[in-house]
């Protein structure tokens, strides 16, 4: 065997087998996808204010229920899973990737019932994002106290 | 003389492949050799409640057709031998439960259709049973649960993760004369050629099929002229060209005469990445078309190699490599008298 196969060059030379992703391409695809789920809830936000007189501010939340609410269902009837495939980053962000990855937990451990399946593993996915979430809004807002204090 | 070389078993007595079934997912049946699977199941459910239970009736399935079809009952049956992609091998350890047969568990991951056969068949050539069967089984879901994401989980794959194939693959061997002859079996080695990535396993097999054919034709002083097929199991369009080039650097060219299952199994308009994969992905491509076409004699010898990756998610969180092995049995067409 040549050196090119060598156990420590293989992982250089199996590179030049492996297909590239198209970057741009990606990049245009999740751009898209994730703007027009942006848009949606643009538009949602405006929806809660002229038809049920929300203000602006409190129209926010109604607006992401529905977006995870309708996350929930596209999971259910399995058509997430295909636009993730699609649009990449683009469906993954958004906070319909956040209840998209809670949906399909859920639905992946209902066979071992509800507690210790759907309640147990639900934030399989999710968990690390609400952890760091929790963990990096401690952090600045300690930051923001201590400018504060010395300002 | 059994023992051939480092790794390679010749059989002494005449043994042979007596009956085989093969049971297949929606999807397989859809692909390019559908036609040949003995049952197809319409719902990835398999009209069962759960995946798991689902995985455990297309094993059940193929079993019960591959005894129906030989009309031979279960008590006749000296040994089972199977295994799966599950934690405990839990789809073989619970179809065993059903079935009054001596059993024994395997696992070699998406090796085991090859594994099982060439340990059933040691035992068979040297008498320890009459009649063994080798059964593997896989599913696309269970699969995914046990080595990736929830399956709606909308993570994007990249362009080197495979397919895993719905379906089960049973054999069963004895001494009683049939179309094909198990001739030889090369054990194969665990090898590690520092991959990591559980989304890329054709790069990460490549080297293992690479060793044991390397052996095989070491072992019995032969070349891939001897075959008129070399068939690995799930290689992918990402490891099929390394083990072509790998085996060519040690002048074997095998460019004529290699396939690879995961590339038979789906045709180019199926979203399957890089192809298929998966205990099953060997087992119905070789127990269904190439079995068929030994009997037809369009083939007179080929050699199986099924490839296995042999990693868990933790072991991959936990930054190890993924050690991968392969196995191979050599069929032939034996001409009836």
């Amino acid at each position: 065997m040549s050196q090119k196969f060598h156990p420590d060059n293989y992982k250089k030379a199996a590179k030049a087998y492996q297909p590239k992703p198209n970057l741009l391409f990606n990049c245009s695809k999740a751009f898209i996808i994730g703007g027009l789920i942006s848009v949606l809830g643009q538009g949602l936000i405006d929806f809660y204010t002229n038809v049920f007189d929300f203000t602006e501010k409190e129209a926010g939340n109604p607006a992401i229920t529905t977006l995870i609410l309708l996350s929930a269902i596209l999971t259910g009837l399995g058509v997430y899973d295909k636009l993730g495939q699609f649009a990449g980053a683009g469906s993954a962000v958004p906070v319909t990737g956040f209840a998209n990855s809670i949906t399909s937990a859920a639905l992946e451990h209902k066979s071992e019932g509800l507690v210790l399946g759907v309640a147990t593993n639900m934030f399989k996915l999710a968990g690390s994002v609400i952890v760091f979430g929790v963990v990096s809004a401690y952090v600045v807002g300690m930051i923001r106290y201590l400018i504060q204090q010395w300002m | 003389m059994r023992k051939m070389g480092n790794q390679t078993w010749l059989f002494e007595n005449k043994i042979f492949v007596s009956e085989t079934a093969t049971v297949s997912g929606p999807r397989e049946k859809e692909g390019p050799l559908g036609h040949t699977f003995d049952y197809s199941y319409d719902d990835l459910r398999c009209g069962e409640t759960n995946w798991e239970l689902a995985e455990r009736k297309l094993l059940q399935h193929s079993i019960d057709l591959c005894l129906q079809k030989k009309k031979i009952t279960k008590d006749q049956i000296d040994l089972f031998l199977s295994g799966d992609l599950l934690n405990q091998n839990v789809t073989a350890n619970y179809v065993a439960r059903t079935l009054p047969i001596p059993f024994l568990c395997m696992f070699g991951a998406c090796s085991t259709s090859m594994e099982t056969t060439a340990v059933a068949s040691a035992l068979v050539d040297a008498k320890f049973a009459d009649y063994a069967i080798a059964a593997t089984s896989s599913h696309n879901a269970t699969a995914e649960r046990q080595f990736r994401y929830p399956t709606e989980y909308g993570a994007q794959k990249p362009l080197t993760s495979t397919t895993t194939v719905t379906g089960a693959g049973t054999m069963l061997i004895s001494r009683d004369q049939s179309d094909i002859r198990i001739e030889s079996a090369t054990i194969g080695k665990v090898m590690d050629y520092h991959m990591d990535d559980p989304f890329d396993m054709g790069s990460a097999m490549a080297p293992a099929a690479y060793d044991t054919i390397k052996t095989h034709f070491q072992d019995l002083g032969r070349t891939p002229q001897d075959y008129d097929l070399i068939l690995t199991g799930d290689l992918s369009a990402v490891g099929s060209p390394i083990l072509k080039d790998m085996l060519k650097e040690d002048g074997f060219n095998v460019d004529d005469i290699h396939n690879d299952s995961g590339l038979m199994i789906y045709n180019s308009e199926q979203p399957v990445f890089a192809g298929g994969s998966g205990c099953a992905c060997s087992a119905l491509v070789t127990y269904g078309h190439v079995f068929n076409e030994l009997r037809k004699g369009n083939l007179k010898k080929v050699f199986i190699v099924a490839t296995g990756a042999l990693m868990s998610p933790v072991m991959v969180q936990q930054k190890e490599t993924i050690p991968t092995i392969a196995h191979g049995v050599v069929f032939a067409r034996e001409e009836m008298n």
